[in-house]
């Protein structure tokens, strides 16, 4: 979403701005019905067998990331945000991503004795 | 004395501080929850087979729930796509929907689902205990599938004494080796009113479902409740942003007002998001 | 026009306050619950520096202990167990658990209440608005916030050593599963205990790191004044800016950690505590499962960004002082700013350095040192930096210069120090040893403390409109510099000697101890000259403190830019009005604009516009922009 005019004092360009935000509305309401509609695929997926247990984790994990993935780009408008958002937040996604990787690199690295 | 840009935009950033600000709260909240949720998949990698439990929470109203959040996304949405288009009665409508939704997701999670697991009991039984009760664990059948064994008992604690523990037992103990009961159900079947006896004796651990119950318990309602603390949290501000002092900020500065129920908007998406990870790794998985 | 409240994300019942401008503030809003930065930052000033006193008073006792173990404590030691209870020194001799407790809370107060707020929040309130040309912080009221967090968390820290059993006795680092039962049991409160109270603390002091970082990040980035770009920050600005991204991404683990802690205790789960755990012969009745690695992995992502929150801030103040004092511009700026952005990138990918001993493997260790000395580049070009550029410079010797050209060999004893450590190998032996305390000390103490003084003789001219004593502030330097290293350097051959860390009689009991001699004494036996030294550097503070008080009423008046400095906060009036500056500032050249040739003065402040004389290496542009 873009900035709006700065508390513009000029109706018109504000009526035109408003305008374009009407038309996110629809956006916004097609994407709450996807992740209702996600969300039951999920459970349903889940009374699915795949095989392991992990494969459902993994397919789990994967439609959640979609509707995160949803709710980042759209509700929280980070598909249009300014760079230094982009920035900020992947700095944060690469330290979290070590976080997990490296613990689970160090917890499954010990010595064997022979 | 003013600070400047907090409401108009910094030429080169294109961004007002409050915005700047809640992105920068945000990335240390991923921080936070990764931090629980990498304790979540370590303590679960390490569980001792059949420590580990699953269909034990209560996927219909987890769903419900969920549903309730994403729908207070939208609406949380909307009231901000109303305030930038200068409707201040439709904010409002869309703001209390927020809010009630958001009381609810609390009410159902406080006075019914946490509830419900403190009633529960649970007792492990000692491992060289588990061939005298196999009429109520079934593990010589789930040996031979490959499953994991099962070594506890679940129900409600009709009664106890010195000795022994009374057990109304889960379906899952009662008829352990229909086939059925190898897989959760959607439905959560009720407690049968078949009683088991359980010797202390022969008992490792025995707990209602609290967070000391299990490893699994113990992550659970802490992840749900630190969840929780946030959920109320936004609902606080939210309730701020809606009450008539809110009017008079919209009267004076409408696009001071509609910035911060963006950032706070923000925040409760994320908190929206926290949950569509807990409620699979949870309730599905 | 909007009015000046700050936007957040809490409740806002003072924003019609903020309305009346022209209103006096009470007392209570203008001194005690205020949302000015520069108020803010003394506040932390003082309260860091009143908690830097009290963890070393506790380090002093412990050095007794160390010293002549088993001994009652001359004179105090008849009042000591009045306040801390009688299980804590029973006739004046310190008991093992009293020792635990002193060292643990030292380490916490040094690090969590006396040199993160002092050098982080309490400087970089105070100094970063004005360097930038801003009018306060973006989040005037968060800020407020962040204090009082701090206040509360380390009121609660001190309340810890009043309730039964004592404070924290489980280390700094609180390792489970000693600290998961630590303070429990019959004589115990369940929730008033000294661990438990502890972690309570822990996170309103993160909650107020948390603010304050957003407060920093957001400032620098926002409130920049016109002209003033990225690279012509200060060095101070950029040390900041970077010491407030690891504070924002690295405690929230911690806090997750803190709180499963908390659950531990409390509500016993065993997030942390293994099954099949034993507790003085008696299985726990605990559920089990839990990872006490898990705790570690937890605390050291934070615990290791911390380590350069401890120092950056100290290297900013450094290169301040450095420049204004040898009255030519910091030589590489842009490997200054390149090296402190890779330490903070890094620091984060090399916590596991910390935990050599807990049997990770070959390849998670390899990548562990690999980055681990890669990370010591940076910081050997940020040293290297500052020592050239004092080459060629006219080099003032006031008291801010002496601590800063001190904290240069100092801190280069201290970082070199570490190389060995960064070895896995090398690190088996000397884990937990005094070799370990000597190499961070050196750091830390003589170290950023070394920058944190010289930042406090420094900027207090702009915060009082006075400056300290020069002669006193020598007074101050020449014994602490010679203790610091009476106490510290032989540390490290006790640690090679096999000393370790946290015994409680000293090594007195231990053969590694007393069997070989090190110059002439036994390792138990240097014990005595580093005690001696340690309360004589306790002494060598009287006289800072005393001028510290003295010269905010006394101390001689001086004008807005008593040391000829560039930067922006000398062109506001000392002490600065609310709002800081008469005009706001217009920045037109870099930071470090000293000697420039074609100038009378051999210094060019960066509000100066550009004369067409000046021979620069770089065309200004012909209008300031906002960058």
């Amino acid at each position: 979403m873009n900035n709006p005019p700065d508390i513009s004092q000029d109706p018109k360009e504000y009526e035109e701005y408003a305008h374009g935000v009407q038309k996110h509305v629809r956006g916004y309401l097609m994407v709450g019905a996807l992740l209702l509609t996600f969300t039951a695929i999920t459970v349903a997926l889940s009374y699915v067998d795949f095989g392991t247990r992990k494969a459902n984790i993994g397919i789990a994990m994967l439609v959640a990331t979609a509707k995160a993935a949803a709710v980042a780009a759209v509700f929280m408008h980070l598909a249009a945000e300014k760079r230094l958002i982009y920035r900020i937040l992947i700095f944060t996604g690469f330290f979290v991503l070590g976080l997990f990787w490296l613990t689970f690199f160090a917890w499954f690295d010990y010595p064997t004795f022979h | 004395m003013e600070i400047p840009y907090t409401v108009s935009t910094r030429p080169d950033t294109g961004l007002w501080n409050a915005k700047v600000g809640i992105w920068l709260f945000l990335a240390s909240e991923v921080m936070l929850f990764g931090g629980l949720f990498s304790a979540y998949i370590f303590l679960r990698i390490d569980a001792a087979p059949g420590t580990w439990p699953h269909g034990l929470l209560n996927v219909p109203v987890g769903t419900m729930n969920t549903a309730i959040l994403i729908i207070s996304s939208v609406t949380v949405v909307l009231a901000w796509a109303a305030l930038k288009m200068r409707r201040y009665n439709a904010y409002w409508w869309y703001m209390l929907a927020t809010i009630t939704c958001g009381v609810i997701f609390l009410t159902v999670k406080l006075a019914y689902e946490w509830p419900q697991k403190f009633e529960h009991f649970g007792a492990f039984i000692k491992p060289d205990a588990l061939a005298k009760y196999e009429q109520y664990l079934g593990n010589e059948r789930r040996l031979e599938k490959g499953l994991e064994p099962r070594i506890q008992i679940t129900g409600h604690l009709h009664s106890q004494n010195a000795t022994e523990y009374e057990i109304a037992l889960d379906p899952v103990n009662a008829d352990p080796n229909n086939p059925a009961m190898d897989r959760p159900h959607f439905f959560p079947l009720p407690v049968t009113d078949k009683i088991a006896t359980v010797e202390k004796a022969d008992v490792q651990r025995a707990t209602m479902f609290l967070p000391t119950h299990s490893a699994y318990f113990a992550s659970y309602f802490t992840i749900t409740g630190l969840h929780g603390l946030h959920v109320l949290g936004g609902v606080l501000v939210f309730t701020y942003m809606w009450l008539p002092v809110s009017k008079k900020l919209y009267q004076r500065n409408p696009e001071h007002l509609a910035n911060r129920v963006e950032v706070s908007g923000l925040f409760w998406h994320f908190v929206d998001l926290i949950w569509i990870f807990v409620f699979p790794l949870f309730y599905l998985l | 026009m909007d009015s000046s409240a700050s936007v957040e994300t809490h409740h806002d019942p003072h924003s019609h306050a903020d309305e009346h401008e022209h209103h006096e503030l009470g007392f209570w809003r203008k001194y005690i619950f205020s949302t000015d930065h520069k108020v803010i930052g003394i506040q932390y000033g003082l309260c860091g520096l009143a908690f830097l006193f009290l963890g070393f008073c506790l380090m002093m006792m412990m050095r007794w202990q160390m010293a002549y173990p088993g001994q009652a404590l001359p004179v105090i030691g008849k009042f000591l167990p009045h306040i801390f209870g009688p299980g804590s020194m029973p006739d004046g001799k310190m008991t093992p658990d009293f020792y635990n407790s002193l060292g643990a809370m030292h380490g916490t107060i040094m690090i969590f209440l006396g040199v993160v707020p002092l050098a982080f929040a309490a400087f970089g309130n105070f100094v970063v608005p004005l360097q930038i040309g801003a009018p306060d912080m973006t989040f005037p009221k968060v800020n407020a916030a962040s204090f009082w967090a701090f206040a509360v968390g380390g009121a609660i820290m001190l309340i810890s050593f009043f309730v039964p059993g004592g404070a924290a006795k489980s280390g700094w680092t609180s390792y489970t599963p000693l600290a998961g039962i630590a303070d429990t049991g019959p004589g115990h409160n369940p929730v008033f205990n000294g661990q438990t109270l502890w972690l309570i603390g822990f996170i309103f002091l993160i909650t107020s790191s948390l603010l304050g970082a957003i407060n920093f990040i957001t400032t620098i980035i926002q409130l920049r004044a016109k002209g003033l770009t990225w690279m012509r920050l200060p060095f101070f600005v950029w040390a900041q800016f970077v010491t407030a991204f690891l504070l924002l991404l690295a405690f929230p683990p911690l806090e997750a950690a803190i709180v499963m802690q908390l659950m531990d205790r409390v509500a016993h789960t065993s997030f942390f505590l293994p099954s099949g755990l034993v507790v003085n012969g008696v299985p726990m009745s605990i559920s089990g499962g839990g990872s006490p690695i898990l705790w570690q992995h937890l605390f050291w992502f934070l615990g290791h960004p911390e380590v350069y929150v401890l120092i950056l801030p100290a290297f900013g103040i450094v290169a301040e002082i450095l420049a204004n004092n040898s009255r030519k511009p910091l030589w590489g700026y842009k490997s200054l700013v390149f090296s402190v952005l890779v330490i903070g990138f890094l620091s984060f990918i090399v916590w596991a350095h910390h935990m050599w001993l807990t049997g990770m493997g070959t390849a998670v260790s390899a990548f562990f040192q690999t980055t681990t000395l890669l990370i010591s580049i940076p910081s050997v070009i940020i040293l290297s930096a500052f020592f050239i550029s004092l080459w060629g410079g006219s080099i003032r010797f006031n008291v801010p210069m002496l601590f800063t050209i001190a904290f240069l060999p100092m801190f280069g004893i201290g970082g070199l120090t570490g190389i060995p450590l960064a070895f896995n190998s090398a690190d088996l032996y000397l884990h937990d040893t005094y070799y370990v305390i000597a190499h961070f000390h050196y750091i830390v103490a003589p170290g950023t403390i070394f920058g944190l003084f010289a930042g406090v003789y420094y900027w207090f001219p702009k915060a009082t409109g006075r400056k300290m004593s020069e002669f006193w502030g020598k007074v101050h330097f020449w014994p602490t510099l010679i203790c610091m290293n009476v106490i510290f350097l032989p540390m490290f051959l006790q640690g090679m000697a096999g000393m370790h860390r946290r015994w409680y009689d000293g090594g007195q009991g231990w053969g590694v101890a007393n069997e070989h001699t090190i110059w002439g004494l036994t390792g138990f036996q240097w014990n005595v000259p580093i005690s001696w030294a340690a309360w004589t550097m306790g002494l060598a503070q009287i006289p800072f403190i005393i001028n510290f008080f003295w010269s905010i009423k006394h101390g001689e008046k001086v004008n807005d830019n008593p040391w000829e400095a560039t930067t922006l906060e000398w062109t506001a009036p000392s002490p600065p009005p609310h709002g800081n500056f008469v005009t706001i500032p217009v920045a037109y050249r870099g930071p470090y604009e000293y000697s420039l040739p074609g100038r009378e003065r051999d210094f060019t402040m960066q509000n100066e516009p550009v004369e067409p004389t000046e021979r620069t290496r770089r065309k200004a542009p012909a209008e300031p922009v906002l960058a």
